[in-house]
């Protein structure tokens, strides 16, 4: 059980959370994605605008 | 929600028909256990939510035959009454914490024998739930309410079905509360509310999860913005947890008690997963979904890196639901696993501190709001205890410091820079925004006052986490002293008696919390009405920045 399960977790799972994380780095760092993100740092701040 | 605005004639939405049946099967389900059951407890418990459910059900007639006032663009009702729920129960948490840090430091006190409810042993419990659930998860419902509905610029979906949550909430903590005094317990830590209440929470929490995303659906603005993210990673998380830790077999299903599905070491395992991700969803996650939204909007500013903001949230979530383990080291769980807890909780440092540093420089090229603006400054400085409380944890993860600190007062010294500092400081930041914003005012009603909650606090704080680490390193120390023929140096009684003094100033570092709470419940108070009070500017120009538009 133990043999498996650390076998699974070094090299399966080692190999899925790396990916997941370049993934992630990609997605965030991505240039395409640029205005995108900066449009949505200023969400809380253009609310105001839409009512009261 | 229905939106006609003529009184009597006024169509009743499905929402509350759904409702009203949903009450009407629950008080006689109440009632019926109420007649049967052979346990006492359960009898009170059961009256409690029939009572519960009769209340609602006339506060639905009488919200039928009244004009509807919180119609605007936004629910803003259900986001007034969470502020003022949350400064009352987090006055009630504090208030229970100083009496069994007193009760620690004096055993008598309060210890009442014919009563049994005084003890610390049922007080304990009460205090966490207050403080962690109460506390810490109206406030939670209340900004999440608020944000998701201003970053989606859309009403809170499913009509009466926020309130349905709200409420729903209150009476899952009521049933908490009473249960503990009454010694209703499961006896696991921070989950100790028996099976009927657990599912009680889960009905609640489904519906809170479907009020959220269907406020999501129906947003106007494309992208969801962060802070929701991480509130809904603080609902879905939360909800698994609950769930695989309350697994249990009711006696029967008319009795308070049950027995977990889980022994053993696996009981042990479950019960830290869940006890470990409590910290790191609810107290964490959630948190964060604050930090997100008040610190940039309070500043005027846009968060530091809504890049940094995507890594963090991904790697937080992903690495956090793995660091429970550290919990048991030296148990009888097995190496390998201790050794992963251990490792992803040291690997958290990267995901917390990428937060730490995300919210403090939000502040950047403005940081004279630290000084001109004191809610700001509690908000900073309670991320700077998130970033201290972070850095600590995956230290103490670590086996061969958990040698030292397991057990010992230190851990109540770390829990306590993280709750007090890091947890209560952005509520307390939260609410003294949402009193202006929610009730739209233009000032607090006094900004000295929210000096001295910040100083009295901040003092209280670092009274009750450096008593408690030198009292914590110092039975460490002592427990594990032996002398030159292999004896332990030290009896166990001898380390109680050397921590009296330190338990005596965390209990006036507890009483000092309390205080400051008190201020800011009265400071929220008045600027609900609409007070302010006349107040000097600190400084010519300092008062009032410009509106400097985001860059």
């Amino acid at each position: 059980m133990y043999e498996t399960l650390s076998q699974i977790a070094q090299t399966g799972g080692l190999l899925l959370f790396v990916i997941a994380f370049l993934l992630v780095l990609v997605y965030a760092l991505a240039p395409s994605n640029r205005a995108k993100f900066d449009h949505a740092a200023k969400i809380p701040l253009e609310e105001e605008n839409s009512d009261e | 929600m229905s939106q006609t605005q003529t009184s009597p004639g006024k169509p009743v939405g499905i929402d509350a028909v759904i409702l009203w049946i949903f009450l009407a099967i629950g008080s006689m389900f109440a009632l019926i256990i109420a007649a049967k059951t052979p346990d006492d407890l359960m009898r009170v418990h059961a009256l409690i939510f029939l009572t519960a459910f009769i209340i609602a059900g006339f506060a639905m007639i009488a919200r039928q035959y009244k004009a509807q006032k919180d119609e605007g663009p936004y629910m803003m009702g259900i986001v007034k009454v969470g502020v003022g729920l949350s400064a009352f129960w987090g006055v009630v948490g504090f208030l229970v914490g100083v009496i069994i840090a007193l009760q620690l430091a004096y055993p008598n006190f309060m210890y009442i024998e014919e009563w049994g409810w005084t003890n610390f042993g049922r007080l304990r419990p009460l205090h966490t739930s207050a403080v962690i659930f109460a506390f810490g998860g109206t406030v939670l419902i209340t900004t999440s309410f608020y944000v998701v509905q201003r970053t989606s610029r859309a009403r809170l979906a499913g009509g009466i079905a926020p309130w349905f949550v709200f409420w729903g909430y209150q009476l899952f903590i009521i049933i908490a509360a009473t249960g503990y005094l009454m010694g209703v317990t499961q006896s696991r830590e921070y989950a100790e509310p028996e099976w009927y209440a657990d599912i009680w929470l889960t009905i609640v929490w489904v519906a809170y999860l479907l009020v959220y995303l269907g406020t999501l659906w129906k947003r106007k603005e494309p992208h969801i913005y962060v802070a929701n993210w991480f509130y809904l990673a603080f609902i879905v998380t939360v909800a698994l947890l609950h769930v695989v830790n309350n697994l249990a077999m009711p006696v029967s299903l008319i009795e308070t008690r049950s027995y977990s599905l889980f022994a053993g070491v696996q009981d042990a395992l479950t019960q830290w997963w869940y006890g470990h991700n409590a910290v790191g969803f609810f107290l964490t996650a959630g948190f964060l979904g604050i930090m997100y939204y008040f610190i940039p909007k309070r500043a005027e500013r846009p968060v530091y890196s809504y890049r940094l903001s995507i890594v963090h949230f991904w790697s937080l979530i992903f690495i956090y639901i793995w660091a429970g383990p550290h919990h048991l080291h030296y148990t009888a769980l097995p190496e390998w696993a201790q050794t992963l807890g251990m490792t992803f909780s040291v690997m958290l440092w990267m995901p917390s501190w990428g937060g730490m540093i995300n919210g403090l420089m939000t502040l950047s090229g403005a940081w004279d709001k630290i000084r001109t603006d004191p809610v700001i400054r509690m908000m900073i400085v309670s991320v700077a205890f998130y970033g201290m409380s972070t850095f600590e944890g995956p230290l103490m993860a670590v086996r061969a410091v958990n040698s030292l600190s397991h057990y010992t007062e230190w851990t109540i010294g770390h829990v306590h820079s993280g709750a007090l500092g890091w947890v209560g400081y952005i509520s307390f930041g939260a609410l003294y925004c949402l009193a202006q914003w929610a009730w739209g005012r233009k000032k607090l009603y006094s900004n000295a006052l929210v000096e001295w909650h910040f100083w009295i606090s901040t003092v209280g704080i670092l009274l009750y986490i450096s008593s408690m680490w030198v009292a914590g390193i110092l039975e460490g120390l002592w427990w594990r002293s032996y002398d030159e023929l292999g004896f332990l140096q030290y009896s166990f009684i001898q380390t109680v008696e050397a921590k009296h003094i330190y338990f005596v100033i965390r209990a006036l570092g507890g009483t000092m919390f309390l205080v400051g709470a008190l201020i800011m419940c009265y400071n929220l108070w008045k600027t609900a009405r609409g007070d302010v009070l006349d107040e000097k500017p600190k400084q010519a120009g300092g008062k009032a920045p410009a509106m400097a538009p985001a860059e």
